[in-house]
């Protein structure tokens, strides 16, 4: 391994870890998961991969550096992968830590590689793979383990407690009172037609998107739900950091409180990652094939409203917007037209990003990436310049992001590339410029 | 020694080629069910969708992103598996030892061909070294298997134009071409086996799965 700035960077979460690693240790857990837990995609896309390069062109952190080789997506499974078969798993650990940070934060898993492999072949699961040999390994960056120990013990990303919770629901659900008084964020109402599904940063760190979701679901006329329990976050950091027990968990619970509510369908609230691991990962960990009751993401759910005129718009947002696809509801669920339908029936200006929908890049902080924390973080905006490039080049004033991950990955790369850019989510839009019926107003 | 050549060798080649292939595709099939995620995704309608995206001309964005790639990659393939198939040479082979009457190409055509397979393959190893990118992920073996694909191609202009001895020349065309047919199933021409199976697990898993699509 080549010597970089960013290895270099200090994680105590790779640093000491590999202090307690063994030769046998690595190589027991390696030869465990790439015999005993993955087969046949492992195998045949080790032996089809022709070494062509031509999934480099995918990658933003190989366009933003330069076209760096080291920095391509089969150059990150050489690096990792390729000298784990080829050694059977006999590596020292220093190698594990180098491997860590390859596959923990040069990657997102965003999957754009894959659309450019002419085989199709999976780079972000082989990545995925490495992962999981560095969690049962205890190599992981330290920020994103802490989100992992969290789910593990409150079952929630950011240690939110119960009492917190409910207190949360209870504060915005005054604040939405106060533009609309008939709002209300309803708990555990069963037999409800929706339960509203939100990751922890919500009620942590921006309350006030519940109530704008209250706002939303009072104007609409949704007759929804949440729960007051656990269960209630499924942005699933686990599935990531490659912890795929806490995953499970996590996820079982989640759909567990959706059938103890008895609710038709969970309409996921505006993160990608959180949809990912309820609608794809979670459930195929737990054997089943698709979820037990159908997700909508949010950007399908608000066009359902626009479409229907269950929400109807007073005067459309005037500033120029552009979009961000997130990764998992563009690539990973084909929203990105009824994205910009959204867009377009909220606002009057709206500016198209190039590459776009699928073929859009991703915004460097999915996949866990943000999640490892402020060591990581310059390194992340170096590999992320073409993002800059790419929002700078469409003039518009803000940047509008349906996910978690792509808003504070977005906010990070305006504020280190200085772009005079404002970054929200739909609901912010939609309700500054949704129309209140008169029967709602005080 | 001409007549081994002609004869058994060539089909010892094509039995290992035929049994390697199918043994490999059936333990891939088998080790598939192993992993519980890939077959219960899979659908005729989304793998066909994109194995047809990717074997047409520019159905990708990555191939309009380099035309000049894209024809050279397209023309090669083609013409590798064409040329062993029906130059006139091997047109009258498959009579008379099978008795199968094949279409050949027209001789001016598998020329070209040829040539094409032999320039496109240098333009690739040079690629190879030329291309950071590329150059970060190859390995010796790259490289000599390029030159394994190419010279049965290369021994066949040189029989067809005399240029050595007829005789010696032709024995190592044929031995060099029952290499080739042989190692297909054993080394990365695999990827001949796997792409319709790796393209068209993905292919669902964007499609069927995502609702969305992977060129
Ligand atoms: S960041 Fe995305 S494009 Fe780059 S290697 Fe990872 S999955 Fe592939
Ligand atoms: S494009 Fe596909 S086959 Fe080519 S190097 Fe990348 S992963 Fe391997």
């Amino acid at each position: 391994m080549r010597e970089t700035p960013e290895s270099l960077v200090v994680d105590p979460g790779l640093d000491e870890t590999i202090k307690k690693l063994t030769p046998e240790k690595i190589q027991t857990v390696v030869e465990h998961v790439l015999t005993k837990e993955n087969a046949a995609r492992l195998k045949v896309y080790s032996d089809t991969c022709v070494h062509c390069g031509l999934c480099a062109e995918a990658c933003q952190t190989y366009i933003s550096r330069d076209k760096d080789p080291y920095y391509s997506p089969v150059a990150k499974v050489k690096n990792t992968l390729w000298e784990l078969v080829k050694n059977k798993g006999r590596v020292p650990p220093e190698s594990i830590r180098d491997m860590s940070r390859i596959v923990f934060t040069e990657c997102a898993v965003c999957r754009r590689c894959s659309m450019y492999c002419p085989f199709g072949i999976d780079i972000a699961y082989l990545l995925l793979v490495v992962r999981r040999i560095c969690s049962l390994l205890g190599v992981v960056p330290a920020y994103l383990q802490d989100t992992t120990n969290s789910h593990a013990a409150t079952m929630n990303q950011m240690w939110v407690q119960q009492d917190e919770w409910i207190d949360t629901l209870q504060w915005q659900e005054e604040e939405a009172q106060a533009e609309i008084p008939s709002c209300r964020i309803p708990l555990e109402k069963e037999g409800a037609e929706v339960m509203y599904s939100v990751i922890a940063p919500e009620p942590k760190i921006l309350a006030q998107l519940l109530g704008n979701i209250s706002q939303i679901m009072t104007v609409a006329g949704i007759d929804w739900t949440m729960p007051a329990t656990d269960g209630w976050d499924n942005s699933n950091m686990a599935m990531y950091s490659g912890d795929f027990e806490v995953m499970g968990r996590v996820e079982r619970l989640h759909w567990e409180t959706a059938a103890r509510l008895k609710v038709k369908k969970v309409v996921m609230g505006e993160c990608g990652h959180a949809f990912r691991g309820a609608v794809y990962d979670g459930p195929r960990w737990l054997g089943w094939k698709f979820p037990p009751i159908p997700m909508v993401h949010a950007i399908e759910f608000y066009y359902d409203l626009l479409k229907s005129g269950r929400i109807k718009v007073r005067e459309k947002y005037k500033k120029s917007v552009t979009v961000q696809d997130p990764c998992n509801t563009v690539r990973g669920r084909g929203l990105g037209n009824k994205l910009r339908y959204v867009v377009n029936e909220l606002c009057e200006s709206f500016i198209d990003v190039d590459p776009r929908l699928e073929h859009n890049y991703c915004c460097m902080a999915g996949g866990g990436t943000i999640n490892c924390g402020p060591p990581w973080k310059r390194s992340r905006m170096v590999s992320n310049r073409v993002k800059a490039e790419q929002i700078e080049a469409t003039g518009a004033d803000v940047v509008i992001t349906p996910c978690h991950n792509c808003h504070s990955g977005i906010e990070d790369i305006v504020g280190f590339y200085k772009l005079k850019k404002h970054v929200k989510f739909i609901s912010e839009i939609m309700v500054e410029v949704m129309e209140i019926p008169d029967s709602l107003k005080a | 020694m001409y007549d081994f050549s002609r004869g058994p060798l060539v089909w010892i080649a094509f039995g290992i080629f035929l049994i390697g292939s199918i043994y490999r595709i059936v333990s891939v099939i088998k080790l598939a069910k192993k992993d519980k995620v890939v077959l219960p995704y899979m659908t005729w309608k989304y793998g066909l969708r994109s194995i047809l995206h990717w074997i047409t001309p520019f159905g990708a964005r990555n191939m309009r992103l380099r035309p000049a790639f894209t024809v050279m990659t397209y023309l090669f393939h083609l013409s590798l598996l064409l040329v062993p198939i029906f130059t006139l040479g091997h047109a009258i082979l498959w009579r008379e030892s099978w008795g199968i009457d094949l279409w050949a190409l027209p001789n001016l055509l598998s020329k070209l061909m040829t040539f094409i397979v032999i320039i496109a393959g240098v333009i690739f190893v040079l690629r190879r070294i030329a291309d950071p990118a590329v150059r970060f992920v190859t390995s010796a073996g790259d490289i000599v298997l390029v030159i394994l694909v190419l010279a049965p191609f290369v021994t066949g202009l040189m029989a067809y134009y005399q240029l050595a001895a007829y005789q010696t020349i032709l024995i190592i065309h044929i031995w060099t071409g029952a290499l080739w047919l042989a190692i297909i199933p054993f080394t990365r021409i695999a990827h001949m086996l796997y792409f319709a199976l790796t393209r068209a697990y993905m292919g669902c898993e964007f499609g069927y799965v995502r609702h969305s699509k992977d060129w």
